[in-house]
Parts: structure tokens; C-alpha cells; sequence
């Protein structure tokens, strides 16, 4: 078990974390038909939006219920109930996600009450709809807690309680924030070779192909069914992935007894084995031929690939889960992890990690840490510290906004992990086959 | 949309409304938020347009336009050699650090985000204050900065934090300057937080440091944010003619220089509405005469550099000056014409859509006409009445302004009235890119300069890349399977489409 430095200093210097509320409209928009709004001042709102466009790269559906000093001051339950009201008439959504922001929760509102209020106030307008609640002030947690509380909060809502009949071929899979359309994709696809049906929650894969479109849908298009998360009970297991998912899970399991399973990670060799060896123990069937030549060409690139990552010093900044993912999979590899920084002490991934010390604190004290790395692995805001440094960057997580084709790098499973066995070899290949390796260091530095 | 019907809510941040006592509002520390609340009323807006400009009625559209912080963030932050210490919660510094591209030819300090990333504790306990201050020795020692900007934002206010005092205690400590700005995010719009960063300067920086080599071709540059550095496409004009920008607020600036800008002769006003009250309370002050100028398009960039040296003159300047610059404009003009005459001939009659948040687009209109291009629509939402007589005197005949931002109205318009080009900041560039309409970024993201005589030929260049690039043929082919399908089948969006059509039903 890591052992972990909190913080100490005042000052975020360059933060690592990104705001709570930001991860719960992620995670919202991983269900179709789904708007999230943010309860808080329109700056929220328009900063989120700008960063969640800035890293997807295309337009997210994201609304505000705009409180004015007024509203901040006595309560925003009138502004609440306006955005609601006019939301659902002008954009039909199947479900409202509403993330409560610092501007709200600072004056500890009752804003289950006002959702509450305000669908007694107006029945027939908010009918059909479901309207969650995600309680997620930015100043605790980060995305991933914002991600997790989305998805509790959502099926809290929304999952039919009680046992009900297990269809022994379905699978709930509740992914964390970590996780990009190709994953999803892979996931399903995976699971389904198996001859499994995965219900996927969020499932962040994205809508209908057809581009070019005669109206504006100001909702999130594709993703998980509300139908598919009320019948959640009705799965023969739920694997959980990542640790900020156990919350999740639990609360399903609350409800309709569906036992889970979790992965801390899938990337990897050891956890891809054990999530295939649990979908042919579910069908007790042999796994099908495209994994097993994706274990083989995974195998294949740890030969080929070691060499690039053997006595290679690491530097991480991320999330605890995604810090999880990759320290697991640069150790596996033979690397070093030499500096490690997270956003919060209190996940049980770190208990796993297989790091000596996790520093929870910002991008200043991984620049700080990551002296004599030889790649710093976080996301696109590290771009000034490894320029300072002088080290290449690795870009992992959100926001990546400086680069395209984020959301459709694989990591998970055989063939994520081939791919970024490739991809960090070849970085370190970049700078390590230029004669000299390194410039000398200048006199008196 | 029809919202400027919309009655403005009780405590609307726009004048016209008399606004109610507010308990844990009132008092000296809000008396700018105030000020600048009836300075926007009495002296930008007419009384009678600030319902037609109003803001508050927005619960529920698409997050259109920053808050209060965001605008005071956005004028104060290029300053380069200031650390910005933002006093709140994570979301307001964590989720809008770094996300400018202004340039820098020195410090890179600006760049550094600083928060107090205060935590639920800290906020219920009311040790804020005590992380404030010491937050700002932690800066002061680590980073040795000219000065330390710190931001009130919703929460800090909220609670009631007085960040005036901790400030001022800490200016004293530490022996450094250290600004107050109070812009709590729920005050108001990203204007009203341009406003509130001015007034910052005026009540804490400028006048603060004396020059000691004020000369008498001194000016100013107020509202110029030198992104991808296109200020520098125009200085070297300026240091030809001998003219010393003393001061450029906010881009590419020292705390040195914009302490002593009250020194200047003269100043020139770029954005049109972001620091307006800056410029005219440095004439009240220090009477520094001002002009409002562009920098964008050439006889924009002309007029302005005439004006430059025409105030100059004015204010004991020799009157050489004036030959100078015409002799330099002559021949600027002239090499840029000949430049830009290759993309007359592919560019001109083609139709611009601008969207871009206002306070630039008059500037870029012109700009675009300037080269035989047509403006067919642009947004106003956040422009002055002034900026919209502008406009609407300069659009073609078929002009859409627009008042709102929603992606939906946006998409409509584009694919109704298929303009050549849409030109905006990157929050819309998808609703463009969707549709299918070749896109070109001029907001603060974009990767080009397109200041002065340069930059205009290169904003002609990119239009010209953008326009034709044979990408938009490829796009509009058909699916290939789309001839086999006998029955239309209902898209799998179709169900929202149909629904939608419900979207009229009007509300109140």
C-alpha cells in the first residue's frame, strides 16, 4: 500500500483536478436522450462547457440554471424550476441530470426538495422525464467522485428495486471516468463475442452515425437506454471497473441484490486475463477467437516492447483510478514510477498501487517530483511542465485538448494494452534514438 | 426568441431595475460591482435597451457567454508578469486555466494557475481567509512576482471573505503589491467582469509607479489582448513612426508599465466595449485623451495609426508626425493590396457568417468587406447598442443579427441560409463543422494572427485555405448504401426530430 503525502501548501499551483460537476455531466452524457444542467452561476456552466468541448471535440450538450446574486443569496429554487420546465419543452430530454455546483451548495440548499417542489408545481410538464440529482459541489472531489455520484444517483433514481428474474447472459459493466469511445466500444464488442449482452452504464460510445442532420438535437445522442437502467436487476452479474465504482455497484446491489465484481483496472495482461477468464466462467465456454489473438499479439508486444519501458523513470499525474491503470501498467513493464500525484488520499485504488508514495496535490508538485523522469504521464496541462523539464508528455485523461483522436485510443483489455505498449515505445524511441541520448547537462545547472 | 420580452428578473444585474437591498451585499466592498452596474446603465446602455440586452433570463438556454470572473480574468490575466491567484473552490481557475492563447515575449508566470482550491472545511470553518493570505506569501517566496492579482469569485463572496483587507495586509507583510478583484461570478456577465477588472486597475494599479522617462510619444493601447501575438504585427508600424506604447492592457503587458500608463499622452481604445471605463476614467483622471480603433482590416489599422498620431499632435507632439504617417501608411497600404489582390478574386462575393461573442465583431466586419466578402448574419447577443448600429449599418441586404446562441437557432440558421464560411470562437466551431460549413476560429483559441496590414492578408489567406479545401466536396457525398435503401427509413435522431416540433410551445 502506497504511502500518501497530503498536502500542505496553500496554493494549487497548476491543479490536476478538474471540478466534480464536470464529471457528472460526463457521466450523464453517457445516457441517451440525456441533458445534464449545472445548478450554479452561468460562469460554471460556460467553463465546463469550453473544456468539455475543448476535449471532445464536438458540441456537448450542457445547460445552466444561471443564479443570479439573488438567487445565491435566498436559494435558487425559482431558477431551478424555470430551467427544468423550459428544458424539457424545448429539447424533449429522456432524463434531466442535475449536478449542483459551489454557487449552490455553499448555502446547503434542499435541492432534492426543490426538484421535488418543482415537479408537484408543474406535474404534466415534467412527466416522462426523469430528473437525477447528482449532489457534486466543486469544492470536494474531482471528476472521478463526480462520475461516481452521477451513476449512483442515477440508478438510485431510475433502477426498478427488487429481485427480479436473471437473464444469465446479461452483464452490467459500469465503467469509470477513465474510460474513451474506443473502450467502450471494445468492451461491448469483447463481451458480446463471448455471447454476452452487456449493459453498459455510462456508455460513453457516442449516437447514430448520421452527421448531417435537418434539426439541432440539443440533447446526448446514443448511450445507455433509460430503459436499460431501469432493468438493470434483471443482469446475471455487474463488474464494476475502477474503485470509484464500487459506490455504484453497491447501490445496485442495494437495491436489487445483483451481486458485482470489480476490476480495479483492464489494462494489462493480469487484468485482461481475469475479466476473460470471468466471461467464459459466466457461459463456461472457451474464449472466442479474436481474444485469444488479441492475448497472443499482446504477447507479442510486451517481447517486443520491454525493452523501451525496462529501468525507464515514470512520472504520473492522474486521478486515482486512471493512476491505478497506469502504474500497474508501467511497472508490469519493467518501468519505474518515480513520481506519483493524485487529487485525493481517500480512494481504495490507492491501497492497491503498486507505488511507494502518492502525493495528493497538483501539476506544481509533480513538475517538482518528476526532476530526473523521462516521462511524465498526465493530462494535456502538463504540457508546460514538460516543457520545463524538457521530457516528453505523455497526455492520459481529461481534458486532452491539444491533441485529436483522443477518444478513440484503446487501453483497456489485450488489445488497449498492445497499443500503448506500442505508444510508449515509440516515444521513448523518439528521444533515445537521436544520437546523443540526452544532451549534456550545461555547465553549472 | 423573443426574450427580450421577457420580463428581467426582480434583481436583475442590468439597470433600469431598481435594485433591492441585498443583506451581505451592501457596503464598500460591493460599491464597484455597483458602480459599474450603473456605470453600464447610465452611460453605455441607453435606460430603454437594457431590457433588449438583458442577460438574466437565461436558465435553461445553452450556456451562452462567461460570468462575471470569467471577464475579469480574461482582461487582467495576459499581464504577464502578475501571478493570478484565484480565491475559490476548484471549478473557477480548474476548468478555465491556460485556455488563451495571448503571447508573451517574457514572463511566462501568467500562465502559472494559481487557486486556493478551497475545500468544503475551509469554506465552513472561514479559514479561507487565513489560506488566502497565506497563499499569497507561498507565491510571493516560491515565484517572486511583480504583483499578485487575487480574485473574489461566488463562493469567497458568498461567505463573505474580505479579500480587500487580506490584500492590503498582505501588500504591507510582504512588500508587493496585491490587487484586490472582486468578481463574483453570480454579479453578472463576462462585460460587467471586464468593467470590474478596469476599475481593479484604476483603484489599485495604475498610478501606482511613476516613469522616469515620460516622453511625449507615449501611449496607451487599452483592450488589446495580443493573441497568437498579432499585436507584434503591429507595433514595428508604431515603432517606425517613434511612437512608444508605453502601456498595452492586457496583452503582453508588465506590472511596471501598466502601474505608470497614467503617464501616456494618449490612448487607444481596441475593444469596444471591454475597457471602456477604463479609458474614460484615464481621461477624466489623467487626461489622456482616447479614441476607439481596430486593429483588424486595413483602413481600420490606417484610421487607427492616423488617429494615434493626430491625438499625439494634439497633446504637444511634433506635427512631423502627422507626414510620417502618412508616408508610412502610403506605402504599407500599397504592399498590402497587392498581397491581398490574389485573394480578392477567389474570395470576393463569398458570404460570411460571424458569430463571434461581440465585442470584436464590428472590427472584423469591416475587416471582411474590406476584401469584397459579404456578411449574411452574425450574433450580437453580447454587443452594445453602439457595436449593433455599427453592424447593422455595414451587413448586406440579407442580414440575420441574432440575439441568442443557441446551438439549435445557429445550426437552423447555417443550414437555411448555407454561407460560405462561419467565422467564431471554438464553442460554436462544431455547430459550424456539423453542418457541414467550412469554419475559421477568431476567438481566443485561434492559431493565426490577423492583426494590422500582415494579418489581414493572412486572415484572407485562411478564409481562402478554409473555403476551398477540397475536404467539403468529399463531405457532402452521400453514403454510398444511401442508394440501395428503398423505404426512408426513420433516422435513429428522428425521434427527437419529431418531438421537437413541440419546441415552439411557448412556455410562460
Amino acid at each position: 500500500m502506497a504511502r500518501i503525502l497530503t498536502q500542505t501548501k496553500a496554493t494549487a499551483v497548476n491543479p490536476l483536478k478538474s471540478s466534480q460537476p464536470m464529471g457528472a455531466a460526463m457521466a450523464f452524457l453517457g445516457i441517451d436522450g440525456a441533458l445534464p444542467i449545472l445548478h450554479g452561476s452561468q460562469g460554471c456552466t460556460s467553463f465546463a462547457l469550453v473544456l468539455l468541448v475543448r476535449h471532445f471535440k464536438h458540441t456537448v450538450p450542457l445547460q445552466t440554471t444561471a443564479m443570479d446574486q439573488m438567487a445565491t443569496v435566498v436559494g435558487g429554487a425559482e431558477f431551478l424550476e424555470k430551467a427544468l420546465v423550459k428544458l424539457k419543452a424545448r429539447t424533449w430530454p429522456r432524463l434531466i441530470g442535475i449536478c449542483t455546483t459551489a454557487v449552490a451548495e455553499t448555502r446547503d440548499e434542499d435541492i432534492a426538495g426543490d426538484i421535488i417542489n418543482a415537479k408537484g408545481a408543474r406535474p404534466r410538464k415534467l412527466i416522462d422525464t426523469e430528473v437525477v440529482l447528482a449532489r457534486t459541489p466543486d469544492f470536494a472531489g474531482a471528476v472521478e467522485e463526480g462520475w461516481s455520484k452521477a451513476v449512483t444517483a442515477t440508478i438510485e433514481a431510475i433502477t426498478l428495486p427488487g429481485t427480479q428474474d436473471r437473464d444469465p447472459a446479461k452483464v452490467v459493466i459500469l465503467p469509470g471516468s477513465n474510460i474513451t469511445v474506443a473502450d467502450v466500444e471494445h468492451l461491448r464488442e469483447t463481451v458480446e463475442s463471448f455471447g454476452l449482452t452487456p449493459l453498459i452504464l455510462p456508455d460513453v460510445s457516442g449516437g447514430p452515425e448520421e452527421a448531417v442532420r435537418d434539426r439541432w438535437i440539443p440533447i446526448a445522442r446514443g448511450g445507455a437506454k433509460v430503459e436499460l437502467v431501469r432493468d438493470l436487476g434483471a443482469a446475471t452479474l455487474c463488474i464494476a471497473i475502477g474503485e470509484q465504482m464500487r459506490r455504484p455497484a453497491e447501490a445496485l446491489q442495494g437495491l436489487t441484490g445483483l451481486p458485482y465484481v470489480m476490476f480495479g483496472s483492464l489494462t494489462g495482461l493480469n487484468n485482461a486475463d481475469r475479466f476473460a477468464w470471468l466471461l467464459a466462467a459466466i457461459l463456461r465456454d472457451n474464449a472466442p477467437t479474436a481474444v485469444r489473438r488479441g492475448r497472443m499479439q499482446l504477447q507479442e508486444a510486451m517481447l517486443s516492447g520491454h525493452f523501451h519501458f525496462a529501468g525507464r523513470k515514470v512520472a504520473i499525474g492522474s486521478e486515482p483510478d486512471q493512476l491505478l491503470q497506469f502504474a500497474q501498467f508501467f511497472i508490469g513493464m519493467g518501468a519505474v514510477i518515480t513520481a506519483a500525484v493524485t487529487t485525493t488520499g481517500d480512494s481504495k485504488a490507492l491501497q492497491i498501487v503498486p507505488i511507494d508514495t502518492v502525493k495528493v496535490g497538483d501539476l506544481g508538485d509533480l513538475e517538482e517530483l518528476a526532476v530526473d523522469a523521462d516521462l511524465l504521464v498526465t493530462h494535456s496541462h502538463g504540457r508546460q511542465a514538460a516543457e520545463r523539464l524538457a521530457i516528453p508528455l505523455m497526455r492520459v485523461g481529461f481534458p486532452v485538448f491539444d491533441r485529436i483522436g483522443g477518444q478513440h485510443k484503446l487501453s483497456i483489455l489485450y488489445r488497449g494494452t498492445r497499443d500503448m505498449i506500442f505508444e510508449v515505445a515509440n516515444i521513448v524511441q523518439g528521444i533515445h534514438d537521436l544520437p546523443p541520448a540526452r544532451a549534456p547537462p550545461e555547465p553549472g545547472s | 426568441m423573443g426574450r427580450r420580452f421577457v420580463r428581467p428578473h426582480a434583481l436583475n444585474a442590468w439597470p433600469g431595475v431598481d435594485r433591492p437591498f441585498v443583506p451581505g451585499l451592501e457596503g464598500p466592498e460591493m460599491s464597484s460591482i455597483e458602480t459599474q452596474m450603473r456605470d453600464a446603465s447610465a452611460k453605455i446602455f441607453r435606460t430603454t435597451e437594457a431590457k433588449e440586452t438583458c442577460h438574466n433570463a437565461s436558465q435553461g438556454s445553452a450556456a451562452s457567454g462567461g460570468c462575471a470572473f470569467d471577464g475579469a480574468k480574461i482582461v487582467l490575466q495576459p499581464i504577464t508578469d502578475v501571478a493570478h491567484l484565484v480565491h475559490a473552490p476548484l471549478a473557477c481557475e480548474g476548468n478555465s486555466w491556460d485556455n488563451r492563447g495571448a503571447a508573451s515575449s517574457g514572463p511566462v508566470l501568467w500562465r502559472t494557475s494559481f487557486t486556493t482550491d478551497l475545500t468544503e472545511l475551509e469554506i465552513v470553518t472561514g479559514d479561507s481567509e487565513r489560506k488566502l493570505l497565506k497563499a499569497i506569501r507561498e507565491i510571493k517566496e516560491g515565484y517572486a512576482p511583480a504583483a499578485i492579482f487575487v480574485y473574489g469569485t461566488c463562493v469567497t463572496e458568498l461567505i463573505g471573505d474580505d479579500i480587500a483587507a487580506v490584500c492590503r495586509h498582505a501588500a504591507q507583510k510582504f512588500a508587493i503589491p496585491v490587487v484586490p478583484v472582486k468578481s463574483p461570478g453570480f454579479g453578472g456577465s463576462k462585460n460587467l467582469g471586464n468593467r470590474l477588472a478596469g476599475e481593479a486597475l484604476l483603484e489599485h494599479v495604475i498610478g501606482t509607479v511613476e516613469a522616469d522617462d515620460p516622453g511625449s510619444y507615449d501611449i496607451n493601447i487599452l483592450g488589446e489582448f495580443n493573441l497568437s501575438g498579432e499585436f507584434w504585427l503591429v507595433k514595428p508600424l508604431l515603432d517606425r513612426l517613434g511612437i512608444r506604447v508605453r502601456a498595452c492592457i492586457p496583452g503582453d503587458a508588465r506590472y511596471a508599465q501598466v502601474a505608470s500608463a497614467h503617464r501616456s499622452r494618449a490612448a487607444m481604445m481596441v475593444c469596444s466595449t471591454a475597457l471602456i471605463n477604463l479609458a474614460r476614467k484615464m481621461e477624466e483622471r489623467w487626461n489622456i485623451p482616447f479614441f476607439e480603433g481596430s486593429f483588424y482590416g486595413i483602413s481600420s489599422t490606417s484610421e487607427s495609426l492616423r488617429r494615434i498620431a493626430q491625438l499625439l499632435v494634439k497633446k504637444g507632439a511634433g506635427s512631423a508626425l502627422l507626414h510620417h504617417v502618412e508616408t508610412l501608411l502610403a506605402e504599407e497600404e500599397e504592399g498590402a493590396w497587392r498581397k491581398l489582390e490574389a485573394y480578392r478574386l477567389r474570395l470576393e462575393g463569398k458570404r460570411v457568417h460571424l458569430n463571434t461573442g461581440g465585442v470584436k465583431s464590428w472590427s472584423i466586419v469591416h475587416a471582411l468587406i474590406e476584401i469584397g466578402m459579404e456578411i449574411v448574419g452574425t450574433s450580437v447577443r453580447k454587443s452594445t447598442a453602439r457595436d449593433k448600429e455599427r453592424i447593422k449599418q455595414m451587413l448586406k441586404d440579407e442580414n440575420h443579427l441574432h440575439q441568442s446562441m443557441a446551438a439549435s437557432e445557429l445550426y437552423a440558421i447555417l443550414r437555411e441560409h448555407k454561407p460560405d464560411i462561419m467565422l467564431s470562437g471554438g464553442r460554436t466551431q462544431f455547430v459550424a463543422l456539423e453542418a457541414k460549413i467550412p469554419w475559421l476560429d477568431v476567438n481566443q483559441e485561434r492559431q493565426h494572427a490577423y492583426a494590422g496590414y500582415e494579418g489581414m492578408v493572412e486572415l484572407a489567406r485562411q478564409i481562402d485555405l478554409a473555403i476551398h479545401n477540397p475536404v467539403w466536396a468529399q463531405l457532402r457525398e452521400p453514403a454510398p448504401w444511401k442508394q440501395f435503401v428503398t423505404t426512408a427509413r426513420p433516422a435513429e435522431g428522428s425521434v427527437f426530430i419529431s418531438r421537437s416540433a413541440a419546441e415552439e410551445v411557448p412556455l410562460r
